[in-house]
C-alpha cells in the first residue's frame, strides 16, 4: 500500500470523536460512520508484544483457529474416579474458581454434602457438613480437571461422567449427566430423593447410555450445536433443539441396548428435560477451548465460571492464573414466587458457553427465549453484536440465520474488553440462595470488570511497554 | 466427463444455504452437475440417481459436508470445488447487508461494517488518541488526528506505522486537510482539482497556514489536488520530519499534482534537509514555505522560496497555469508600493503619541508571519508577543500589550476551559475594546478565519467590539487604524465577501492577505 493509492478514491471515513466532523464530511457527500467511542478501562495500555517477543495478535490469531477447528465428539462414558485425569478417591470437584469448604455458597455446600451421602463418606447429612469442614476432602474445581460442571457443578468419584474428545487435537474433556430440573444436587438438593435419582442415573441411565454411544461410535456434538443453533438453541440456557437432535439420533441404538422399559424411562426422561444437552454443549465447548490454552503470549480468555461467592477468568496467556471478583447477582425475570432477595449470586461453569462464543454470545439465535430473559428479540440481536466489539473473531460453523448466517462472536479479548469497557454477556439460570430449592429465575448478567482488569494487569506485567 | 467429490468432515451447513451454492456451480464453465449436502442416506440417495455419488459420498456420514461436481475436465471439476468452499465460507460473513447495524464501539467494528473505509478522522481526548490512531492504523487506514496533547513518543511511534503501512497520518494536532476535495477537520470550501486535470499538490504542518494557502488558491480560482496536514510537530528534531516526507513523495508520485507547496514554519536544520532533498527527487516545481527561514538551501535544491503565505500563493499559482514565479513577485512589488502609498494617507489620521501596532490573532500562523514581517520592518527584537519568535520578546502578561505587540489568542493560557477565539468572539471583542482604549494604539489588526465548524459570522461579532472602540475614541478625538484580512471563500458558509463588506462598512481597511495587512501596518508605523 502506498499513500498515493488514496488520491482519486471516494472518502468513506470513520469518525472517532467530536460529531460535526462527521457531519461536515457527510454535507460534503462523504460516507461516514462514527464510532459510538468510550474512554477504556483505567490501567489500559496498547499491548502489542510480550517480553519474549510474541506479537499478540498472531498470537490470538493461532488460538482463535485452535478453537474454531475443534471437533467436539461425545465419545464414551465411565465414571469420574476412573476417567477424569487427576481425580483422587476422597476428592470433590465443584464449579468456579478455586474456594475452601468455608467460603461456599449454600447451594454449593448443599450439593456437597449430597454428594458425601452419596459416595458413602458419611450417613446424615450433618455428618456430611462436618467431613467436608474436617478437611478430609480436596476441593478442586473441575476445570483444573478438563471437567465442567452446571450451577454447584460437583462432581464425585461415583459418578458417571461423559467424555467428549477434540478430535481435532485429541484432547478430552468430561461432564455429568444432566440431572433435570426440580430437587437437583446441582441446585444444592439433598435428601433422600435426590440421591435416589442419582443412584438411577448411575445404575440405569449410565449403562444404557455408555453401551448406546458404543453402538452409534463418535458422535459429532459441534454438527449437533450448529444445528440447534438454527433451530433457537443458544445451548446455553436453551437446550430443546440440540436435547431433541440427540435424542433422534441415540433412539434407535439406545432401544437396542437395554431393555424396553428402560429404554422407556430414559427417553421420556431426556424429554422431560430441556436442559439434557447442557452438559454436553459445556463439554463440547471446553474441549474446543482447552487448544488455546497452550498458545503463548494470547490475550484471549479461556475459561469464565463462577462457584456462587467468586467469578474467575483465565486467560491463555497468563497460564495457570485465576482473575476473581465477587460474582454478581443476577437480574432477571423470576419464576413465580421469588425475587431478587432469594437469588444466590452467580452460579456455575456454564459460562464456559459463552468463552466459547454460545450462551450469551449467540442470543441472536435464541429469539425464543428473550423473553425468558427479560428482554425483546431486538435486544438478543444487540446483546451478540456488542459481542463482536470484544472478540478476536467469529465462529465457522456456529451460524445465527437472524445475522444473515454471521458466525458468532468468539474469543473474548482481554485487551477488547479494557479497550472498549464493554463487559461478556452471560446467559444464565438463577440458583435460590438457600440449598435445594433449584431454579428461581433466569437473566443477562455482565462478567465483572475488576477479573478483567486484573488480567490485564497480569498481562500487562508479561508485555513489552 | 469427470465426477469429484469433496466430502468435509463435520461441517454443517443449512440445506437452504447449501443449494444456493451448488445453483451457482452449475452456472461453472465446464460443469455440468453439482450437488452441495450433508451426507445423509436421504441426500445420498439423491446423489446416486444423479450418478454423482463416488465412494468417498457413500463413505460419508450425515455430519459430513459432501460437495460433488461432474465436469467435462478435472481442473473444471476442482475448480468448481474450491469455488464451492469459498462461497460456503463468504456466506456467513455480510455484515454490511444487516439492515439494524448497530452503532460501531471501536474502530475496527466500524471499519469492519464500512467494509472498504479508508480514513479515519480522530479527536478524542489527547491521552487516548495514539491508541485509537494506532487502532485505524491496524485496520489499513489513514488517519486525521485532530487531537492535540499526544506525546512525541507515540507521535513518532504512530507515524513510524504510517510509513510503514503506506498510510498518511495527519496530526496530532491536525486543524485541517483537503483529502480528495473533502475537507476534514475544520474546513473551507475550497477548490479542487477533479482527479484527471492538474493542481496544487500542499503540504503544511500548520492548519492556519494550510487554510491560508487553499482559500488563497480557491478566491483566485486555482484548484488543488491534496492539500495534507502534518501537524505542527512533524518538522521538529524529533518526530524528524516522517509525515512531511511522506506525503512530498506521495504527491510527486501523484501523476495529477504537478506543481508543490510545503508550508511549516523553519524546520529543525536536519529536518529541513531531509525534507529538501526528498523535493531535490522529484521534476515537478515545489514552492517552499519555511516562514522566516533562509533561501539558500531552497534554492540549491532547485525549490522556489517563498516567504510569505501570500507568495507562496501566488508562485504556486504562476505555476500552476503555465506562468513565472517572476511574475508573482513583481506583481506584489508594485502591491507593496501601492501599500506604502495608502500608509501615508491613514498615519495622517493618528495624533502624536500613537505609535503601536497591536495585533489579535485567532491563527497562530498569521501571529507568527505577522512578527517575523514586522520584525523586517520595524527592527528585530520590537515587536512582543505571547507567541514569541524568541524569548527575549516575550510578553510580561499575555493580557497586557506592551509597545508593537502580537497576541496569539488561541494559546492554551486562553483556551483552557474557554471556546478558541475561532468559535467564540468574546475575548478577542474585549481585547479590541481594550487596546483601542490605549493612547498608544496606532493600527489594530484582527484575522478573521471562515470555515465550516467556526464562528457563523466572525466579522459581525468583531465589529460589534470595533463599534463600540470607535465611540470611546470619538469622544477621545482619537482615532486609530483597524485593519483586518479574511481568510475563507466565497463559497464558505459565512462568504468571504460578504464578511469583508460588514468589516468595510465598520470602516475597517480589509487587506488580501495577512502578509499584506502586516506590510501596510509596517509601512504605516516605519
Amino acid at each position: 500500500m502506498a499513500i498515493q493509492d488514496l488520491f482519486g478514491q471516494p472518502i468513506r471515513a470513520v469518525n472517532v470523536g467530536l460529531e460535526t466532523f462527521a457531519e461536515s464530511l457527510q454535507d460534503q457527500g462523504a460516507e461516514v460512520v462514527s464510532v459510538d467511542w468510550r474512554p477504556p478501562l483505567s490501567g489500559y495500555a496498547a499491548l502489542t508484544t510480550t517480553q519474549t517477543g510474541i506479537d499478540i495478535d498472531t498470537a490470538n490469531a493461532e488460538a482463535l483457529e485452535r478453537i474454531r477447528s475443534g471437533r467436539p465428539r461425545l465419545v464414551g462414558m465411565d465414571t469420574a474416579g476412573r476417567i477424569i485425569p487427576g481425580m483422587g478417591d476422597r476428592m470433590i470437584l465443584h464449579a468456579g474458581p478455586p474456594i475452601a469448604w468455608e467460603r461456599m455458597c449454600g447451594p454449593q455446600r448443599g450439593a456437597v454434602m449430597g454428594a458425601i451421602v452419596y459416595e458413602g463418606w458419611a450417613a446424615t447429612y450433618e455428618e456430611a457438613a462436618d467431613f467436608a469442614a474436617s478437611g478430609a476432602i480436596t476441593f478442586e474445581p473441575c476445570h483444573h480437571h478438563h471437567t465442567v460442571g452446571p450451577m454447584a457443578g460437583i462432581v464425585s468419584p461415583s459418578m458417571p461422567v461423559f467424555a467428549v474428545e477434540n478430535e481435532t487435537f485429541g484432547n478430552t474433556t468430561y461432564g455429568t449427566q444432566n440431572e433435570g430440573l426440580g430437587r437437583v444436587l446441582r441446585y444444592g438438593a439433598y435428601g433422600d430423593d435426590v440421591l435416589a435419582h442419582l443412584k438411577w442415573m448411575e445404575t440405569d441411565l449410565y449403562p444404557a447410555l455408555r453401551r448406546t454411544i458404543h453402538r452409534t461410535g463418535p458422535i459429532d456434538l459441534r454438527s449437533i450445536m450448529a444445528q440447534a443453533l438454527h433451530m433457537g438453541d443458544e445451548v446455553h440456557n436453551r437446550n430443546r433443539a440440540a436435547t431433541s437432535l440427540l435424542i433422534r439420533q441415540i433412539a434407535p441404538a439406545l432401544i437396542e441396548s437395554t431393555t424396553k422399559k428402560r429404554a422407556q424411562d430414559i427417553l421420556r426422561f431426556i424429554d422431560s428435560n430441556d436442559h439434557f444437552f447442557l452438559n454436553l454443549s459445556m463439554a463440547a465447548i471446553k474441549a474446543m477451548l482447552e487448544p488455546a490454552e497452550e498458545v503463548e503470549g494470547c490475550s484471549l480468555v479461556t475459561v469464565m465460571t463462577r462457584n456462587g461467592t467468586d467469578f474467575g477468568i483465565r486467560v491463555a496467556g497468563v497460564p495457570g492464573a485465576w482473575f476473581t471478583a465477587p460474582a454478581p447477582i443476577v437480574d432477571g425475570l423470576w419464576l413465580p414466587g421469588y425475587s431478587a432477595e432469594d437469588a444466590n449470586p452467580d452460579i456455575g461453569d456454564s459460562s464456559i458457553t459463552e468463552t466459547g462464543g454460545l450462551g450469551g454470545f449467540a442470543m441472536a439465535a435464541a429469539p425464543a427465549i428473550v423473553r425468558f430473559v427479560g428482554g425483546t428479540s431486538e435486544l438478543a440481536i444487540q446483546v451478540t453484536q456488542e459481542m463482536y466489539e470484544i472478540t478476536e473473531g467469529e465462529h465457522q460453523f456456529f451460524t445465527v440465520p437472524g445475522l444473515d448466517f454471521r458466525g458468532t462472536p468468539l474469543g473474548i479479548d482481554v485487551r477488547k474488553v479494557m479497550a472498549t469497557g464493554i463487559l461478556p454477556f452471560i446467559n444464565t439460570g438463577i440458583a435460590h440462595k438457600e440449598p435445594g430449592i433449584g431454579m428461581v429465575g433466569a437473566g443477562l448478567v455482565r462478567a465483572p470488570q475488576a477479573c478483567f482488569e486484573e488480567a490485564f494487569a497480569a498481562l500487562k506485567a508479561i508485555c513489552r511497554s | 466427463m469427470i465426477t469429484h467429490t469433496l466430502v468435509k468432515a463435520g461441517q454443517y451447513y443449512d440445506s437452504v444455504t447449501l443449494l444456493q451454492v451448488a445453483q451457482t456451480l452449475l452456472k461453472l464453465d465446464g460443469v455440468t452437475d453439482a450437488a452441495v449436502v450433508m451426507g445423509t442416506p436421504a441426500n445420498q440417495g439423491i446423489l446416486r440417481n444423479a450418478d454423482l455419488l463416488t465412494p468417498e459420498a457413500e463413505a460419508a456420514s450425515p455430519d459430513d459436508l459432501v460437495i460433488a461436481v461432474r465436469a467435462m475436465s478435472k481442473s473444471e471439476a476442482l475448480n468448481a470445488i474450491a469455488y464451492a468452499e469459498e462461497t460456503l465460507t463468504a456466506s456467513q460473513r455480510q455484515e454490511t447487508t444487516q439492515q439494524s447495524a448497530p452503532t460501531p464501539r471501536s474502530v475496527s467494528t466500524a471499519a469492519r461494517q464500512m467494509g472498504d473505509a479508508n480514513i479515519a478522522l480522530v479527536s478524542v481526548a489527547g491521552r487516548y488518541a495514539a491508541d485509537v490512531a494506532r487502532q485505524a492504523l491496524q485496520q489499513n487506514l489513514h488517519v486525521f488526528l485532530f487531537s492535540d496533547n499526544v506525546s512525541v513518543e507515540d507521535e513518532i511511534a504512530i507515524k513510524q506505522l504510517g510509513r510503514e503501512r503506506g498510510l498518511l497520518v495527519m496530526g496530532p494536532d491536525a486543524g485541517t486537510a483537503i483529502i480528495n476535495g473533502k475537507t476534514l477537520g475544520f474546513a473551507n470550501a475550497i477548490l479542487t482539482t477533479p482527479p484527471t486535470a492538474g493542481g496544487i499538490g500542499i503540504v503544511a504542518a500548520s492548519g492556519t497556514g494550510l487554510q491560508a494557502v487553499t482559500t488563497g488558491l480557491a478566491q483566485r480560482g486555482i484548484g488543488i489536488t491534496q492539500a495534507i496536514g502534518t501537524g505542527g510537530r512533524d518538522l521538529s528534531a524529533e518526530v524528524g520530519g516522517i509525515m512531511m516526507v511522506e506525503a512530498v513523495k506521495a504527491l510527486q508520485a501523484d501523476p495529477v499534482t504537478e506543481v508543490l507547496l510545503l508550508v511549516s514554519k523553519p524546520p529543525a536544520p536536519e529536518v529541513a534537509e531531509l525534507v529538501l532533498e526528498t523535493v531535490r527527487k522529484s521534476d515537478k516545481p515545489a514552492v517552499v514555505c519555511f516562514l522566516g527561514g533562509k533561501r539558500e538551501p531552497i534554492e540549491a535544491v532547485g525549490a522556489i522560496p517563498a516567504s510569505t503565505l501570500e507568495r507562496a500563493t501566488l508562485i504556486a499559482a504562476e505555476l500552476a497555469t503555465g506562468g513565472q514565479p517572476a511574475h508573482a513577485i513583481a506583481a506584489l512589488r508594485e502591491r507593496n508600493q501601492g501599500l506604502k502609498e495608502q500608509a501615508r494617507e491613514l498615519r495622517s489620521r493618528l495624533s502624536r503619541g500613537q505609535k503601536c501596532y497591536r495585533g489579535l490573532f485567532s491563527g497562530g500562523t498569521f501571529c507568527y508571519e505577522t512578527q517575523i514581517i514586522l520584525s523586517k520592518m520595524l527592527g528585530k527584537n520590537r515587536i512582543k508577543s505571547n507567541a514569541p519568535l524568541s524569548k527575549a520578546q516575550r510578553l510580561a502578561s499575555a493580557n497586557v500589550s506592551e509597545g508593537h505587540s502580537a497576541v496569539d489568542l488561541g494559546e492554551d493560557e486562553f483556551t483552557v476551559g474557554r471556546l478558541h477565539p475561532m468559535l467564540d468572539p468574546a475575548l478577542r471583542n474585549r481585547r479590541i475594546v481594550q487596546e483601542a482604549r490605549d493612547p498608544d494604539t496606532a493600527v489594530l489588526y484582527i484575522d478573521v478565519v471562515l470555515g465550516y465548524g467556526v464562528h457563523p459570522n466572525p466579522a459581525g461579532a468583531a465589529v460589534e467590539a470595533i463599534y463600540e472602540a470607535q465611540e470611546r475614541l470619538k469622544r477621545k478625538k482619537r482615532d486609530v487604524i483597524f485593519l483586518a484580512h479574511v481568510c475563507g471563500t466565497n463559497a464558505d458558509p459565512q462568504d468571504a465577501s460578504r464578511q469583508v463588506e460588514i468589516l468595510q462598512q465598520a470602516g475597517v481597511i480589509v487587506m488580501p492577505s495577512n502578509a499584506a495587512a502586516a506590510r501596510l501596518a509596517g509601512y504605516i508605523l516605519r
